[in-house]
């Protein structure tokens, strides 16, 4: 024992690495990532009570696809005009920019505007998150999303008055890449939002 | 791939050709699946394959060609955390629908039983 020499750390840094400018992008890839699992927690909850309509309406007769399909292509669009308005900063082109991020901002408050109509609808029908299993799950995952992009909005919206006054300095470019990636994610979620919830509900 | 230009910082973006591309992929992976269930043309279970099919490429394509996915963006990080992440979602969701209809299928009772138990 004696003869052994202490080999214990033998190195300790004092100083942390320098994080490239990415490193932004990865922590809030990470953040995404644990978005993401609440929402398959939430499909999960759906996907075990779905169909426990406990008497009450079931999606076929709730649901209306054409404005599904209508909601479903706002958030489609609005993923498209994000991508643009990424195109534009990466030319520096600031009104483009502010332009694209604006009609994005538009078709997201058109996809609100949508969901906010079928809600209303819904409780206007009695379908409301107390009546079964079904609609509570139905709302929670929903309108989950629906306060995601409600949230997205709010940052686009800030967004563009950081860029309007300061312009595209590296630090509003930073954000601008930041909310792409969020707002893309929603449309992700909102695909599995329209294939189990309303389409495979409907089919159902 | 090649069509994506990195940034000495290592993040990818797309190009508008990108965009394209995957705005055309969605539309047609989202306008199928509505047609699909809204005019009824196959029975219930070839289209409910059909869509769920469709969603999961949708999914990947939105990856790809919106959040420019690749293999290399970070050191491989980003796609070392997704493909995590999609391991406990998969998990999750078969975990928990496997459970829950078991315990559906064989804990509640019967309508024998609950005519023994009255």
């Amino acid at each position: 024992m004696s003869a052994m020499t202490p080999i214990g750390p033998s190195f300790y840094l004092t100083e942390e690495d320098h994080h490239p400018e990415g490193s932004t992008a990865l922590g809030f890839w990470m953040y995404l990532m644990s978005d993401c699992l609440i929402f398959a927690v939430l499909f999960a909850t759906y996907g075990v009570l779905g169909t426990a309509y406990a008497g009450g309406p079931t999606p076929a007769e709730l649901f209306d696809l054409p404005l599904v399909a209508l909601n479903t292509s706002m958030l489609l669009l609005s993923s498209i005009t994000y991508g643009f308005a990424m195109i534009a900063m990466g030319e520096g082109r600031q009104r483009a920019v502010l332009g694209w991020l604006g009609i994005t901002g538009l078709f997201g408050a058109a996809f609100l505007g949508i969901e906010m109509y079928e809600f209303a609808h819904l409780i206007h029908e009695g379908a409301t998150p107390q009546r079964s299993a079904f609609l509570s799950s139905f709302w929670t995952l929903v309108g989950t999303h629906g306060l995601h992009v409600f949230f997205g909005l709010v940052w686009l919206v800030v967004l563009m008055v950081q860029v309007a006054r300061r312009g595209l300095i590296e630090a509003n470019q930073r954000r601008v890449q930041c909310l792409s990636m969020f707002w893309h994610f929603l449309d992700v979620v909102w695909i599995g939002v329209f294939t189990f919830v309303y389409l495979l509900g409907v089919l159902r | 791939m090649s069509a994506h230009n990195t940034h000495a910082s290592g993040e990818a973006h797309g190009t508008r050709r990108d965009y394209l591309i995957g705005f055309g992929l969605s539309v047609v992976l989202t306008a199928v699946p509505f047609a699909l269930v809204m005019l009824g043309q196959l029975d219930k279970q070839t289209t409910a394959l059909f869509v769920m099919g469709a969603a999961l490429v949708q999914i990947v394509v939105h990856m790809v060609y919106f959040l420019h996915m690749n293999t290399r963006s970070e050191g491989g990080w980003t796609f070392m955390a997704l493909v995590f992440t999609a391991v406990l979602v998969v998990i999750t969701l078969a975990g928990s629908l496997w459970v829950m209809h078991h315990l559906n299928a064989n804990m509640m009772p019967d309508m024998q039983q609950i005519q023994a138990m009255g």
